[in-house]
């Protein structure tokens, strides 16, 4: 397994968020995490990449474990984290906010480049020197999952990466996350859209009120409206 | 003419080391948060090791080799403090960070005059610089021009060092956002160290290169923080070439204020920095802040009234210091006169600073103010002791009411500096206008009357008024304005969306922490017998700020602890050792690393343990059964 997360339980001071959570990511694999607002699928994020502080439980990245480490040392590991709410940083240049997330090459991941990413992501590519803070929002958002696989990731943990985007961005973002896919970067999305979800992902795991109350492929969630009805919006 | 050109360029000169002590303090506060204090310390310890050094090595090599060497030595002081004081406060209160640089501070003027004497120094002239230039019949040190030189080209290195180095964009990203670089795998902890040192070699350097110009001495740290203070805040926090400009416009206005308006030349250079600070809050170059860590404390802990056990203790407590001239000789009851003043001052920040959350830099001046009140009633107007002991805190009053007004306008670490500001003023008024308060040599003979001359007497009168204040600020603290008041501290922005006009809260809670602070002072002054401007200085402002953290910030009651702790520890130092400063320090840092919820804090939590190892079925089974009740 690529990652195996298993109780985890996280606090925010006297508040209990993330209950006994555990999952799976295999080699190569795109995992979904699906779950309302506030089901705790960002919590469940920040807690592997260490950025809560009170959180127990094992997390093991590529049989090491990784749960007691400083989020720095995790993400060396090669476990690259995107945040939500798009922390780009405002007033440094697009390639400026890649220099910050560049890390050394790692032989078992996808090593990418500038240049790389440009094409990847075109947008950026004709903006390398524009302010972060004067980028459109798709726009952010494709800079902070280029910045993060300037850590070389082999696995990467993407909240909500679709959030708030136009239809259009939406597809390049789809289209993005299958080249990763296909490089051999493993993903953890974590989505509330399901078609988005179902675009991408492998199998897909539900997150409801800090518990993991399903596990499975994308066809058992569809052969299980009941559960799909119950924990998801649509 | 060409005397304005050669005083222009004397301030050019004096701009050098202020900037580059300024922009090392923000580059400090732009990563790591923390304003820090012992800035002045570094720049100080700077001065002194390139002193020593340059009287060691010979010859234009060993002079600059040791200007930089000394630098080099003092940033890897900075790196020892960084890793042994400051990692482990980052994520305490900015007010504690700020107190443990300051304890910093303590212990370094008394290790500077344990090592180099008290004696001003008097360096070596720089080797290629020693002469002077004749411009129009004026001189020009040959070093000034150096130095004028040396300015820009800093500025220029250092905006190379952020602009096109790896180093520089992780800075400058840590500036923005801490944690999300770390999510990127830097390693915060060695970033933070370095800029430190970074920060900590440009005040050393600044230190070092005034020896050609000033005499070194102990108290050049203190005299260089405030001007720094007011240069960071002028340009903008975390802005270096803010910090450049700034540096150039406080030089210019020390330079040509002390020509123009030589009676205010020291208030000059605040008026400046409250002018920006109320335009511009966020400094001519900073970039507004987003709202700042609210809550002094680290823990929100609900605040309640006491029990009537408690209530009993406390009046036990009061009985019991009541009872102290039935024992204590004279001295006893002037020191006990003098912390049950303290009380009064500590209580009165506390409120502002507990209640409300707002932790002012300059609480002295309103405490001065009360002091210089009853000076003028009692010696100038003749009225007698009581009328002067009701009115003389109005000064403080209104002094309060002005000077709050603006103060807040803003809020965290600028409300401090604004404050901090508006008390230099208050001390420089005081200071330079002689013919009304005697400047230095203060007001004398301010004694009580008859009835209040003895020490017992004069000691249960200000027993008394501590008694008073403190129940009647904690009354208010449990009334509807404390509510009101307390919602502002938590969420200003929600205060004001259920209808509370936040800003008057606030103000009338300066105006009340005001008048009270003014109420010790007017006390002061009849104990002392005497009144001088070091009553409304810095250090007695700070001396408030310790009394309060160390009895804990979150505690309603802690002030009070904190203050008779703090006094009596302070008289007792300073009989027994001439390093009280060095001891002062220590134990200041100790507290902040170790306890840093204050003594009551620590009492509190240690009360609670034992209230939950207690057996846990007792208290679950008490409960339904008082609630039948």
């Amino acid at each position: 397994m690529k990652l195996t997360i298993e109780g985890l339980n996280s606090h925010y001071g006297p508040a209990h968020i993330l209950f006994d959570v555990g999952f799976e990511v295999g080699e190569g694999e795109v995992v979904a995490l699906l779950g309302r607002n506030g089901a705790g699928k960002s919590t469940t994020f920040r807690s592997i990449v260490g950025l809560v502080a009170q959180r127990t439980g094992r997390i093991m990245f590529e049989g090491k474990d990784v749960s007691l480490s400083p989020t720095h040392e995790i993400v060396r590991e090669g476990l690259g984290y995107v945040p939500e709410e798009r922390r780009i940083f405002t007033d440094l240049t697009v390639e400026e906010n890649l220099e910050v997330g560049r890390q050394p090459k790692r032989p078992n991941a996808p090593h990418w480049t500038r240049e790389k990413l440009f094409a990847l992501f075109p947008n950026l590519g004709e903006m390398r020197g524009r302010p972060g803070g004067r980028m459109s929002g798709g726009e952010q958002q494709m800079l902070t999952i280029a910045r993060t696989l300037m850590g070389n990731p082999s696995l990467v943990l993407l909240d909500e990466p679709s959030e708030g985007l136009s239809p259009k961005i939406v597809e390049q973002m789809v289209d993005a996350i299958l080249t990763m896919k296909k490089e051999g970067v493993s993903i953890v999305v974590s989505e509330q859209n399901l078609h988005f979800a179902r675009l991408i992902s492998d199998r897909a795991y539900i997150i409801e009120r800090g518990r993991i109350c399903f596990g499975g492929t994308m066809a058992e969630l569809d052969a299980r409206p009941d559960i799909r009805d119950a924990h998801l919006s649509l | 003419m060409a005397f304005y050109v050669v005083q222009f360029l004397t301030g050019l000169a004096s701009a050098a080391s202020l900037f580059l002590v300024a922009s090392g303090l923000s580059i400090i506060f732009g990563v790591t948060r923390i304003v820090n204090f012992a800035h002045g310390a570094f720049y100080m310890i700077g001065a002194y090791i390139a002193f020593t050094l340059t009287e060691r090595l010979s010859g234009a090599f060993g002079f600059w080799g040791s200007i930089v060497l000394a630098a080099l030595a003092v940033a890897l002081i900075g790196v020892l403090v960084e890793m042994v004081l400051l990692r482990r406060i980052y994520h305490a209160p900015e007010l504690f960070q700020l107190l443990a640089t300051f304890g910093l501070t303590l212990m370094v003027e008394d290790l500077v005059v344990l090592i180099w004497g008290p004696d001003d120094l008097v360096g070596r002239r720089a080797p290629g610089f020693k002469g002077a230039i004749d411009f129009f019949g004026q001189n020009i040190p040959s070093y000034d021009l150096f130095l004028i030189a040396l300015g820009p080209v800093v500025l220029g290195i250092l905006w190379l060092l952020f602009q096109r180095t790896r180093w520089g964009v992780l800075v400058r990203a840590a500036t923005q956002d801490r944690d999300m670089v770390a999510a990127l795998g830097v390693n915060q902890k060695w970033l933070f160290t370095s800029v430190f040192a970074v920060g900590v070699f440009l005040a050393a350097l600044g230190g070092a290169l005034q020896i050609p110009r000033d005499a070194v001495h102990h108290a050049m740290d203190l005299r260089i923080i405030v001007e720094v203070f007011v240069v960071v805040v002028i340009g903008g926090l975390g802005s270096i070439v803010g910090a450049f400009v700034a540096a150039v416009l406080v030089s210019e206005l020390n330079a040509f204020g002390i020509l123009i308006f030589p009676k205010i030349s020291i208030i000059l250079v605040f008026l400046v920095m409250a002018v920006v600070l109320i335009v511009r809050p966020w400094g001519l170059f900073g970039k507004p802040e987003a709202p700042a860590r609210k809550t002094p404390g680290l823990t929100v802990n609900p605040w309640r009234p006491l029990t009537s056990n408690e209530r009993l203790a406390a009046l036990a407590a009061l009985i019991i210091a009541a009872t102290l001239p039935l024992f204590a000789g004279n001295y006893l009851l002037t020191v006990g006169s003098e912390i049950a003043i303290f009380v009064i001052f500590a209580v009165s920040l506390h409120f502002l600073m507990s209640v409300g959350g707002l932790a002012s830099f300059g609480h002295a001046a309103y405490f001065g103010l009360g002091a210089y009140g009853v000076a003028f009633l009692a010696k100038m107007a003749g009225l007698p002791m009581i009328v002067c002991l009701l009115l003389g805190p109005l000064l403080g009053c209104m002094g309060a009411a002005v000077f709050g007004f603006f103060a807040v306008q803003l809020s965290g670490v600028y409300f401090a500096m604004l404050t901090l500001a508006f008390a230099q003023i208050v001390w420089s008024i005081a200071f330079q206008w002689v013919s009304v308060t005697g400047g230095d040599n203060g007001i004398l003979g301010v004694w009580p009357e008859k009835w209040a001359a003895s020490p017992s007497n004069f000691y249960w009168l200000a027993l008394g008024v501590a008694a008073l204040v403190t129940i009647a600020l904690r009354a208010m603290v449990f009334s509807p304005f404390g509510y009101a008041l307390r919602a502002t501290r938590d969420s200003l922005l929600r205060t004001e969306a259920i209808g509370i006009n936040a800003k008057r809260i606030q103000w009338t809670a300066f105006v009340i922490a005001g008048t009270t602070a003014g109420i010790g002072g007017a006390l002061f002054a009849y104990l002392k017998g005497s009144v001088f401007p070091d009553n409304l200085g810095i250090s007695l402002s700070v001396d408030a700020l310790v009394m309060v953290l160390l009895g804990g910030v979150e505690t309603v009651s802690g002030a009070v602890i904190g203050a008779i702790v703090y006094k009596a520890l302070n008289i007792w130092l300073v009989s027994q050792t001439d390093l009280s400063k060095l001891v002062l320090g220590g134990f200041i840092m100790l507290i902040v690393v170790v306890f840093p919820k204050g003594i009551v804090g620590m009492l509190e939590m240690l009360a609670q343990r034992r209230r939950k190892s207690s057996p846990p079925g007792s208290p679950l089974l008490a409960k339904p059964i008082e609630s039948a009740e």
